[in-house]
């Protein structure tokens, strides 16, 4: 019974990691390849983890299995967060066939979010068409 | 087929291959945020290889070792925002 669990939790986990490690390669975009990566490797590790924490059936393991998982779903959004914000900054293109860009105009020089009163964001949905 | 075998023989070779293809876009990417976030991806299935690493040799010893990692890649990969966004300036 207990192998059958450890069984599909460590399959499903190493599909999802699998999945995430083939959408980091193909994905097109660098933005892609990071929700990819927060995503879909986070639910890999968690699934492969409580395999782990169900196999050694021990309230120490499974602490410490609870801590790495606590930990990962607490630092992988804002690493990716971090990171994507930086290289929108370093002025990363998206992939050509992306449609809308959300942020366009909305950052002032000093990297910091536009306010209504000093500026005019431009909130219209032409503003943010890309290539316009 | 007991648990160990199953895992030795099917769970490792396919994390293994799944590193394998993160490493291609850690060499390919075509900028250095690319490589970061490939580098994130890595650690974190280095994480589940060793977890998977540690029921195979039954030694419960190596989590802490994935908990360390788990912070250091978070660690890396703040440190390279700062970084890429301080060139920028």
């Amino acid at each position: 019974m207990t192998d059958a669990i450890i069984i599909i939790f460590s399959s499903l986990g190493a599909l999802f990691i699998l999945l995430a490690a083939v959408g980091v390669l193909r994905m097109p975009d660098l933005y892609l390849r990071i929700s990819v990566t927060t995503k879909a490797a986070t639910l890999g590790i968690g699934l492969v983890l409580i395999g782990c924490a169900v196999y050694f059936n021990d309230l120490s393991i499974t602490t410490r299995v609870s801590a790495i998982i606590i930990f990962l779903l607490l630092t992988a959004p804002v690493g990716a967060h971090m990171i994507g914000r930086a290289s929108y900054f370093t002025g990363i293109k998206l992939w050509n066939k992306s449609f809308y860009d959300d942020l366009k105009g909305k950052y002032r020089e000093d990297h910091c979010l536009k306010s209504f009163e000093e500026g005019e964001p431009d909130d219209s949905i032409e503003g943010s068409v890309r290539n316009k | 087929m007991n648990v160990h075998d199953y895992l030795y023989y099917v769970i490792l070779p396919v994390l293994i291959l799944s590193v394998l293809l993160i490493f291609i876009r850690f060499l390919k990417g075509p900028s250095l945020s690319d490589r970061v976030v490939s580098l994130d991806l890595l650690i974190t299935t280095g994480i589940g290889i060793i977890a998977v690493y540690s029921i195979i040799t039954d030694q419960p010893t190596f989590l802490d070792i994935a908990l360390i990692l788990a912070l250091i890649a978070f660690l890396g990969t703040v440190a390279f925002a700062f970084f890429i966004e301080k060139i920028k300036k």
